[in-house]
């Protein structure tokens, strides 16, 4: 088992790499003086030369590449062109209200979907069914900042519940935070509990077939035990896969949604930062986005044995 | 990453699926439904030009932001334009982008999978490729590629294509792989057929069904991804309205015109809505395997 850990997690090397390869080669392939690119149309000669400086642009590929590989290693993500500091502080700075606004909608989500995937699929082709499958396919088509406006019309704006915009940090005023970070939440969750009450349903399907459901039911099971204990565990593998998968999706998702409700987060900072061809920022961003991805795909892989004890590394 | 584990039972019930379809019974009225809207949409949006009362780029200081009349439908926007005229021409071109970015994103997947799926040594080298940029939130990616390249149409479809691609390769690889496996591939192989004709006579056809289904919905999610960019600022400039960028200048102005979004985003999500149930009834009749490769 720690051997496969340790297996899995090298495994994750080279996906970093050829990212930061990527991420790296992004603006330097573009076609055109990247030094120009980032400074926009309106730059003097001056300023040119102070980002090719900057950024090193005139050395050699290779050197450029080495040089920022090796300040990354030693944790120093550089220095954002427009503000001056330190990338890793302005992520710091940032990152509190996007974990927090993901925990929570992790946590509906899941707490959600597993339930609506496990009810349709056990009350298949009934109207429970239909509804479950109608809502997941429209989670899918209406665009996230429009479910996104259109809580805050309702809720905001008609019913006056809950206030329009704005982020309060739960340490200051947890009351406060909750009344904020509700809607979007729920906006984000939408599309996560599309994708997880779908794979549900999926995967319950395949398993409410099996004979040991049908052995279990026979010898009296309460019916909730078989659904639960029975036959979820069995279904997690995909379920756990696509949340995992899925995590992408809740990535752009946070970008967006931090942009509706006006959230200082880092999906904000990383919209505010491209627009601005802030690139530092934008690479530290990318990197860091994908390495969450891949750590929690990682958390992911090694969790299948504790849910379904037959796989063994 | 980790490919969903396939059961041996499987097999079966797909087997059983598959008869199930074309009785028809199983499929309801919804894709019915869903083709007809989105044919509505469609021819709406393509004869645009010939009924729409006014032209969508007209501005007019003297009607901005006017309610619903006869003159103007769905009112007007804070410019003055007429905003139905704006919304039906805009679907031409948000469903361009759909269409295109399918179109050349399926192409790219297709060459690279096969590649990969056929050369041991290419594999390996791809597919790290290929995992690594499905690590990075396809968004994020996007947006990079519009604010380095200019927000032109093109610059908007490539950005939406790149992040699809490794999704199309693992598609096409994930058949290859198993399809060289089979008896007439390796007849081919032992007679010495030429490279090019097992991979594009023998192999290839194979990839097809799931390529439509996927296709179908790589352009309801480029739709989208358009919609989403030009919201964050790095779409296609608002000379060319798009669904997407009618809804991004309606933003600041939602509390007083909620329409600005809501219009555009009801037929957005109505197209995509029917483009979605559409994939999932071609994938039910021509591929019902393809359930389990889902994510």
């Amino acid at each position: 088992m720690i051997g496969y850990i340790l297996r899995r997690m090298l495994a994750t090397i080279p996906v970093m790499v050829i990212v930061a390869i990527f991420v790296f080669l992004l603006l330097r392939l573009t076609p055109g003086d990247p030094a120009a690119i980032l400074a926009g149309d309106a730059a003097t000669p001056d300023q040119l030369e102070k980002i090719r400086d900057r950024l090193g642009l005139n050395d050699p590929l290779y050197v450029q590449f080495f040089t920022w590989a090796g300040q990354l290693l030693r944790g120093d993500l550089g220095t954002s062109l427009i503000s001056n500091t330190s990338v890793s502080s302005m992520i710091g700075n940032r990152i509190g209200p996007t974990i927090n606004i993901a925990l929570m909608t992790i946590v509906i989500s899941v707490a959600l979907a597993v339930p609506m995937g496990v009810i349709a699929a056990w009350r298949h082709r009934t109207w429970v069914d239909f509804l479950v499958m109608s809502f997941s396919v429209l989670g899918f088509s209406v665009p996230v900042f429009v479910i996104g406006y259109i809580f805050i019309q309702i809720f905001a704006i008609e019913l006056r519940w809950l206030p329009v915009q704005g982020y309060v940090a739960p340490g200051e005023n947890f009351g406060k935070f909750f009344l904020r970070a509700i809607m979007p939440s729920l906006t984000l969750a939408t599309i996560y509990v599309a994708l997880i009450a779908r794979m549900t349903r999926a995967s319950m399907l395949e398993v409410l077939g099996e004979d040991y459901v049908r052995t279990a039911r026979a010898k009296g099971v309460r019916e909730n035990v078989v659904l639960f204990r029975h036959a979820l565990r069995n279904a997690a593998v995909p379920i756990l896969t696509i949340i995992g998968t899925g995590f992408a999706l809740l990535i752009s998702g946070v970008v967006v949604t931090e942009s509706v409700f006006n959230i200082p987060g880092i999906g904000r900072l990383t919209v505010d930062a491209i627009l601005a061809r802030d690139y530092p920022v934008i690479q530290a961003m990318i990197l860091l986005t994908a390495g969450i991805y891949v750590v929690v795909n990682l958390l992911v892989d090694i969790s299948y044995s504790f849910f379904d004890p037959r796989i063994r590394y | 990453m980790t490919d969903t584990t396939r059961s041996p039972k499987s097999a079966f019930s797909s087997l059983t699926r598959l008869i199930s379809v074309p009785g028809g019974a199983r499929l309801g009225a919804g894709p019915n439904i869903a083709a007809v809207i989105l044919v509505i949409i469609v021819a709406a949006s393509l004869a645009a030009p010939l009924y729409v009362p006014f032209n969508p780029l007209e501005m007019n200081a003297l009607s901005r932001l006017q309610g619903p009349s006869d003159l103007h439908p769905l009112g007007t926007d804070p410019f003055g334009r007429d905003i139905f005229s704006r919304v039906m021409t805009g679907g031409r071109v948000s469903l361009l982008i759909g269409v295109g970015a399918a179109v050349v994103s399926v192409a790219l997947g297709l060459v690279i999978g096969l590649v990969a799926g056929f050369f041991r040594t290419a594999d390996a080298i791809i597919m790290r490729i290929m995992d690594s940029l499905m690590a990075i939130p396809a968004i994020l990616l996007a947006i990079a590629l519009v604010a380095l390249n200019g927000p032109s149409l093109g610059s908007v479809i490539i950005a939406i294509t790149i992040p699809e691609v490794p999704r199309v390769v693992r598609l096409v690889r994930s058949v290859v792989l198993s399809a060289r496996e089979e008896p007439y591939v390796e007849a081919a192989i032992a007679l010495g057929s030429p490279m090019h004709k097992i991979l594009f006579q023998h192999l290839m056809p194979n990839t097809f069904a799931p390529l439509i289904v996927q296709g179908t919905y790589i352009c309801a999610s480029a739709i989208l991804i358009e919609a989403i960019l030009s919201f964050l600022g790095a779409g296609v400039s608002t000379e060319i309205p798009t669904w997407g960028n009618i809804m991004a200048e309606g933003r600041l102005y939602f509390q007083i015109k909620p329409g600005l979004i809501f219009w555009p985003g009801l037929l957005l999500s109505l197209c995509i809505l029917s483009i979605n149930l559409l994939g999932d009834t071609a994938r039910d009749i021509l591929d019902p395997r393809m359930k389990k490769r889902e994510g």
